[in-house]
């Protein structure tokens, strides 16, 4: 089945919680780390979910019974129309062709391709690539 | 054979013919350069890249009592003050003193031109003439006495194809390039690219009438690295980085969608200039070399990774293969990335095209064509003389 997107926010007092080694271990799901991101204050996690269905969805419930904030991932990023200028540089280092031209030479941003590396935020001579969370 | 003079009359009187540079790509190839001859005046072109050598000239006029603005900061970015008292230039690349990468030349022109408050600081000796010896104060465009970009290198001939063949990435002014040949990137508009268009400078000269950052510009010069007697194909177009272009043109009337600055990564600052150039079809040859398509003109790939100044080469490929996605070099398909907006070019031409025909945009035979027989000259390293004072 498709890989369901989560992101994951945990309070700092959660931080030492063993989270991924229980949705592997008692929800055999296979997890894919697409980002992670810890301040002082709070973590954030972005998972790739996949297994059975039911199970994607029990390991969803046990997170939010451990007060993990649990959210879909929407989108990963934000390509701000205005600012581009559909020249091409990010084109270049995206790994998976998330971000490709269309016919007309407009860039275009597949989300479901994109797996979050930010090499693209990097290249952009614009800054119109934007991290959405 | 048409004279300036009778394409300008049809101008005028809203007969002209006028395509796009890709348009007559397609017209060549359907009827025949003889027909486009016969049947077009004028074919607009267009580019919108990065153009490091770029520039802006301001006089921020005299405060009270005045000051001899000995060195200058627009929003902490340095700015060339050696002129006269309130004279400055604003160089594209320069970074700011505060944040470095994150602002610099080209943002504060794009700030100017967006119409943004700008923070002007200046110190100075002061004189007997000019008293004050310190200023801070705000200013618009609007403020300014005269804000022109003057940009001693724009619009390149072609370019180089830029590659990578060692293990670590680059970051250049061609964008990032990834390890062992993980990628190429090219920077022209192709078939589209003003000096393409008219490989041998016979209608684009000093004095010739163009579009810049949205408003109208002209030649001023040669651009700095002219090169026209690089190594060229039997059609006549350069093989590799050629002729270039000084522009000018008032900042006053420019827009933000035609001047962006820019930052690559680890490199530095820049700015895009959006230029588009008209061409009179003056005879069969002008219509000829309009009629070069992107499966003709060739761009030569160099391995970045190579640091010395001649950089070896991977061979020529065309702008046809560069545009489909890849290019297979030593058997290994590597995938291209343009830096200059195709998209936005074609705007630019579609854009001059409308002032040519709605608006009664003229063209200019250059009052003096560029030169066509000297080089580009390496800059040696040789043991002063003591020359200095
Ligand atoms: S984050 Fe990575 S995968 Fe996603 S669009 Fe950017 S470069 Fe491509
Ligand atoms: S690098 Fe930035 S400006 Fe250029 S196409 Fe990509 S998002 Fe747009």
């Amino acid at each position: 089945m498709a890989e369901q997107r989560v992101v994951l926010t945990f309070h700092r007092w959660q931080l030492d919680k063993p989270v991924t080694y229980h949705l592997v271990k008692d929800y055999d799901l296979v997890l894919n780390i697409l980002q992670a991101k810890v301040t002082t204050e709070e973590g954030k996690l972005v998972l790739g979910l996949s297994g059975l269905e039911q199970n994607v969805e029990k390991g969803i419930e046990w997170l939010k019974e451990q007060q993990v904030i649990v959210e879909p991932l929407a989108t990963g990023l934000s390509v701000n129309k205005d600012s581009c200028v559909d020249c091409g540089a990010c084109t270049a280092v995206c790994p998976t062709g998330a971000l490709s031209f269309s016919d007309d030479w407009t860039l275009g941003y597949d989300e479901e391709k994109c797996i979050l590396c930010l090499a693209c935020e990097t290249a952009c001579p614009v800054r119109a690539i934007e991290e959405k969370f | 054979m048409k004279s300036y003079e009778e394409i300008n009359e049809k101008i005028r009187s809203g007969k002209a013919v006028v395509l796009t540079a890709e348009e007559v790509v397609a017209l060549g190839r359907e009827k025949g350069v003889k027909h486009v001859a016969e049947t077009v005046d004028v074919v607009t072109t267009g580019t919108f890249g990065p153009m490091c050598s770029s520039g802006a000239f301001l006089n921020f006029g005299h405060s009270d009592p005045p000051i001899k603005m000995q060195k200058v900061w627009l929003n902490d970015v340095p700015v060339f003050a050696g002129l006269a008292a309130v004279d400055a230039y604003v160089g594209a690349t320069e970074l700011s003193e505060n944040v470095g990468f994150d602002y610099g030349g080209g943002h504060v022109i794009e700030d100017l031109i967006a119409g943004k408050p700008v923070v002007l600081r200046a110190i100075s000796y002061g004189t007997d003439c000019y008293p004050r010896r310190e200023i801070e104060t705000e200013i618009t465009l609007a403020d300014l006495n005269q804000a022109y970009l003057f940009n001693p290198r724009n619009a390149y001939q072609n370019y180089n194809i830029a590659v990578n063949s060692c293990a670590r990435t680059l970051n250049t002014y061609m964008g990032i390039l990834l390890p062992n040949m993980g990628n190429a990137t090219y920077s022209t508009s192709g078939e589209l690219s003003p000096l393409l268009n008219d490989p041998h400078y016979r209608t684009i000269g000093i004095g010739t009438r163009i579009f810049m950052g949205g408003t109208e510009g002209y030649v001023a010069w040669e651009g700095t690295q002219h090169n026209p007697m690089q190594a060229r194909g039997d059609n006549g177009e350069p093989l590799a980085p050629s002729g270039t272009l000084a522009l000018i043109g008032d900042m006053k009337k420019m827009s933000t969608r035609y001047i962006r600055g820019s930052y690559y990564y680890k490199y530095g600052i820049s700015l895009f200039v959006g230029v588009g150039i008209p061409i009179p079809i003056l005879d069969e040859e002008m219509a000829r070399c309009v009629c070069i398509g992107n499966e003709d003109i060739y761009a030569t790939a160099l391995d970045y990774s190579v640091e010395n100044r001649a950089k070896p080469n991977f061979g020529r490929f065309s702008y046809k293969e560069l545009r489909g996605g890849s290019i297979t070099i030593n058997g290994k398909s590597i995938p291209t990335a343009p830096l200059s907006s195709l998209k936005r070019a074609r705007e630019i031409a579609d854009l001059l095209k409308t002032w040519v025909k709605d608006e009664k945009f003229t063209l200019t035979a250059p009052v003096k064509p560029l030169p066509t027989d000297h080089g580009f000259k390496p800059l040696n390293i040789v043991p002063p003389t003591g020359a200095m004072v």
